[in-house]
Parts: structure tokens; sequence; C-alpha cells
């Protein structure tokens, strides 16, 4: 193997081993950290991220950005717990409906006028905080989950593991095959990487834009409604700073906020990654949930710094 | 023919200018319209104690847009503006016990400082604007909580009095704004810094070929900005008369974004306006005040903003 090669497999795979080396380390230090009771908690409270972060990777490989996911987090936990009155179909396809059309509507306005995904998914962040604020009474009123069969999909368990882990699960298998195996995903690492050369190669660009969009508003909406099954209830302070954690996850697994390069399993190890950095905090005890704040953002800034440093080697071998 | 021809370009012309003058003054016509309908409309708007609350509240997120816009001219952003208000916050309270003066010169230091990590990262590792500044966002947020972790009330008469004080009526804090505002709009348009800062927007590799300082004055960009935005959390913990890292600051990076953009600074870099800036941040201000006055709900103010946003930043985009 050599340097080049290396460098790669560490930049793709990053986030992987140093996971496991913390969880080694973990397991070594604390007794209580490597129990199937807290494994289980750290992939439970971790599973929701990462939904929304897979959706993420797809826009941020397509050279974009979405920061409007942890409004649409919010939002669809409020239309999730709200649906749920008129039973488990409402409850799922109400969230998905809504803030598909907003993945949509972003979608299209950065595809068909040119304006930055940045500024796009900002306005989508505060108007969809709007909305979410508008069908809430500003907030005031929270709506509770009655419907049992909905509630179970949140809190059901299979194999000691609850529902929302396997849904996860499933999903980044499918997120996987979509990006290698599909002509989409090669469209979307094509749109990413160099844009012009995508269009003149006959890529549609302006429908991968929008498909990516519309994929990531879906994954949003889907993990705010298991979420407000899990808590039987759609809480409407939750979620905010969602798109700067999905953001984080997404590059620390390896995935270029340039575009073009990246992939899902990285970024599932970059959830993880965060999850697992919070359990050892809290292993600790003594320290605060603010000590957490600034391991993750030390974290975030060795990963990229780290990365840009690899990218440097490969390119002068 | 030849009549139509002219005909369609005198009408493309015509478009074009018009987009041209919604480009330079389009912020400046929306905040006059928004006055005059308040003044109109709006019971006791005119009055001095309304008014001056509106200045008040609105300065933190104007001294933080000053070097958001200085960053944004650079073809960079700064997501950790929020956080380092948090910082200084936390910083002025720890250190008052040496006196307000010194406190506060601790905490613009702690500003600078952060400014210069995400700086050096910019300039010199080459990370790119946005993570390197996501990063600190999230860290230096928690260190503030770290080192003051709940809210904290102070008795310091002299930095109540920074905070609440007025000059022939004016506040300290607007009068500081202001000078701020001419000080950095000196720097732009009459210095070979400000000339330096947009030419590194505008082109960075023939900045780099035509021998522009580009790595430092990427750096000293970053460092104002972290030094803005610590004074920003200064004045505001002052007028708070408490220090509150948890939620001071929280957000603020998006509105001085938002205010940048709404005064017609392209996020492609190159240009910078410094006053039609100011102009998007009384815009905002004026607005959600307005919509709360006329008894709209905070939802809508949201979702209106959010419109405002996409139009300004659709009439000001780049013609291709």
């Amino acid at each position: 193997m050599n340097r080049e090669q290396a460098g790669r497999l560490l930049q793709q795979h990053g986030a992987l081993m140093v996971l496991g080396v913390l969880v080694i380390v973990g397991s070594l230090a604390f007794d209580s950290f490597a129990t199937p009771g807290n494994a289980a908690s750290v992939v439970v409270s971790s599973s929701f991220l990462a939904i929304i972060a897979i959706g993420m990777t797809f826009v941020i490989i397509s050279g974009g950005i979405d920061l409007s996911v942890g409004s649409l987090f919010v939002l669809g936990g409020v239309l999730a717990a709200y649906g749920s009155q008129y039973g488990l179909a409402v409850a799922l396809l109400l969230p998905l409906a809504v803030c598909g059309l907003v993945g949509l509507l972003q979608g299209l306005v950065i595809a068909r006028t040119g304006m930055a995904p940045f500024i796009v998914t900002l306005a989508g962040l505060l108007g969809v905080r709007g909305l979410m604020l508008a069908i809430s009474d500003e907030g005031a009123t929270t709506y509770l989950v009655k419907d049992r069969a909905f509630a179970a999909v949140g809190q059901g368990e299979l194999l000691g593991l609850s529902y929302p882990v396997h849904i996860t699960a499933a999903l980044a298998l499918v997120a996987m095959v979509l990006l290698q195996r599909t002509g989409f995903g090669q469209n979307v690492y094509a749109v990413g990487g160099n844009e012009q050369a995508a269009a003149l190669m006959g890529v549609p660009v302006a429908r991968t834009k929008i498909l990516v969009y519309v994929m990531s508003g879906l994954l949003a909406g889907l993990a705010g409604a298991l979420n407000a099954a899990r808590l039987s209830s759609g809480v409407t302070i939750l979620g905010i700073g969602l798109e700067l954690d999905a953001i984080a996850a997404v590059v620390i697994g390896g995935t270029l906020l340039t575009g073009g390069a990246g992939g899902i399993t990285g970024t599932v190890a970059g959830v993880l990654l965060l999850g697992v950095i919070q359990s050892l905090i809290n292993q600790v005890g003594s320290l605060t949930s603010a000590f957490q704040q600034v391991v993750s953002g030390v974290f975030l800034a060795l990963v990229v710094v780290a990365q840009r440093l690899l990218s440097k080697a490969q390119r002068l071998t | 023919m030849a009549e139509l021809t002219s005909q369609a370009q005198a009408r493309v012309v015509r478009k074009q200018r018009v987009f041209a003058w919604v480009q330079d003054y389009g912020v400046y016509a929306a905040v006059l319209a928004l006055l005059l309908f308040n003044v109109l409309f709006t019971p006791h708007f005119l009055d001095a104690a309304n008014f001056r609350t509106q200045l008040v509240q609105v300065t933190p997120i104007v001294i933080v847009s000053l070097g958001m816009a200085l960053v944004i001219g650079t073809q960079g952003i700064d997501l950790s503006v929020g956080s380092v208000m948090a910082l200084a916050a936390a910083l002025v309270v720890m250190y008052l016990g040496y006196g307000w003066l010194p406190a506060v010169i601790v905490a613009v230091v702690g500003g600078a400082v952060v400014g210069a990590v995400g700086g050096a990262l910019v300039a010199y590792v080459g990370v790119q604007p946005i993570v390197a500044t996501l990063a600190l966002l999230v860290g230096v947020r928690g260190l503030a909580n770290v080192l003051v972790p709940q809210l904290v009330e102070f008795r310091n008469p002299d930095l109540i009095a920074l905070g609440s004080s007025s000059v022939a009526g004016i506040p300290v804090i607007v009068l500081i704004a202001a000078a701020l505002t001419v000080i950095v709009l000196f720097v732009v348009r009459r210095t070979t810094f400000g000339r330096q800062v947009v030419a590194i927007g505008g082109n960075r590799s023939a900045s780099e070929l035509s021998g522009l300082p580009v790595k430092r004055v990427l750096l000293t960009v970053y460092v104002i900005s972290g030094l803005l935005a610590a004074l920003a959390g200064v004045l505001a913990t002052a007028r708070l008369q408490a220090s509150d890292p948890t939620s001071l600051g929280l957000f603020i990076e998006l509105s001085a974004i938002t205010a940048v953009v709404v005064g017609g600074t392209p996020l492609t870099g190159g240009r910078i306006r410094v006053l039609s800036t100011v102009m998007g941040a009384l815009l905002m201000q004026l607005l959600s005040a307005t919509l709360i006055k006329h008894n709209l709900p905070q939802s809508w103010t949201q979702m209106v903003q959010a419109v405002i946003i996409l139009a300004a930043v659709y009439a000001t985009r780049e013609r291709r």
C-alpha cells in the first residue's frame, strides 16, 4: 500500500478507526461503558440524527448544503403528533408530505435560479420554524400522540433495540445502495464533482439537485415523526441547531463539503462518534454537557485539519 | 426590423437598470417604506422611548454584521460570532473583579483569539470557512458554558452604565455602533487593507499572483470579526446587567448573514456594502417590530423574513 492509498483510506475510514479506538479506550476505562444497555442507549439516541445526516450526505456530496433540516425535524414531529389523532397512516404521511414539499420547493429554487443553497435553506430554516410555530399556537400547544400504533413505531423493540434503530439501519443500507449502485448516485457524485462537466456529459443536473433536497426534507420529517412517536408528543423546542450537528457528523465522516466525494458509512460512523463522545463524558460524571460541546468542537477542527493535510499529501504524490 | 430590435434592446437595458437600482438602493427604499408605514399606521411609533428601544435592540446585530460583511467580502463566512459573544459575556464577569476596563479588554482579546484560530484554519491550513467556524461555534459555546455554567448577575456600576447611559439622549451603545460603522466604512473604502480584502474576495488566485499578502489579510479579517463579535457580547451583557453564556448570541450568525445579504453584499465575495449592511439589519428589526406592533405573531415574522431574504438575494444575485 503506497502513501496515496493510505491517505485515501484514512480520509474515508478515519472516523470508523477513531470510533473503534474510543470504544476500546472507553471499555477499558469505565466498567459501565461496554454494557449492552449503554450501547443500546447510544445507538437509540444517535438514530434520529443519523437519519437526518444520511439526507445531508446526499446534499453535501452534490455540492450543496441544507440548513433547514433542524426546523423540518421539529415541524415533522409536530405534524406527526397532530396527525396521530387521525390514525397511524396520517401520522406518518402528513409530515412526510409537508417536509418533502418544502424540500421540493427549496430544490426547485436552488436548481432553477442558481441562488446559493446556503441562503435558500437559511430562508427555509426561518420559514419552516415560523410554520411550525403557526400550527402550534406559537409553541404553546403541545400535541400528544394518542394513537397506540404510531407510538409503538417509536417505542417498540425488536432484538433489544427499539424500532427507530432498525429503521435507521435499513435507511442507511438503502442510501448506500442508492449512492453506490444506481445511476442517481453517480449523478449526485458527478454534479458535486464538477457541475459544468456533468451537464456536458448529459447528467440531469437540475433534477438531481431537486431530488437531493426532496430526500433531505423527507428524511428530516421522518426523523421528526419517529422522535414524536418515541416521546409521545410533538415537542416544539427540540431540533434547534440540529442542522449543524448533522453537517458536523457528515464532515467528520469524511465527506468533503466541496462536494463530489464521501459516503454513508462515514456519516454513520461520524454520528456514532459524536454519540460515543457524549456517552464517555456522561461516564466521567463530573463533566457537564457543555464539556461535550468543547470536545466535539475540538474534534471537528482536528478532523478537518487532518482531512486537509491528507488531501494535500495526496496531491503531492 | 431594425426598430424592433432597438426596442427590444431598450427593454433589456431598462430591465437591467431596474435590477441595478434595486441592487444599489432597494434596502434603503424598503427601510423608508417601512418607516413611512409605521409613522402613518402605528400609534406611538415616533415616541422617543420606542425609537430608542428599537435602536438598542438592533445594536449587537449591527456590530456583528460589520465583521460578517468583511468576512463575506473575502468569500468566507463566520458562523462562530454568536458563540464568541457568549465567550465574551463569560470572560467579562470572570474578570470584573479587576475593574470593568481590564475585564472588557480580556473579553475582546478572547474574541480576537477565537477569530485568529478560525482565520488561521482558513488562511494557513486551507479549511473551508463554513467548517472551520462551525467547529468554533460548537466548541466556543461549550467553553463559555464551562467557564460560566449559569446566568450571573453583576453589580459593577461602570459596566451597567456602559449598557444603559445616554449622551444627548442617544444611548452610548448606539453611539459605539455608529462609530464602528464609520470606521469599517473608512477601512473598506479608503485603506489599502480594505482594497486587499475586496480584491481577495473577487479573485483569490489573481491576488496571490499579484503579490498581495492573501493569508495575512484573511487572518486579519477573521480576527476583526471575532473582535467585533466580542465587543457586541460585552455591550449586550452590559445592557442585560447579567452574563448569560447559554443563550446570548444564539442564532445571531444567521441574523448577521441575513443583514449582509439583504444589504446586497454577494455571498460570492468581491464587494462589500457597509452602510447597506447596517440598513439590512435595521430592515429586519423594523420588520419584526412592525409585525409585532400590529399583533401578527412571531411565526408570521419568521415566514415574512424568509420571503424577504429570498427576494433580496434574487434581486441582487449576479446577472449571468
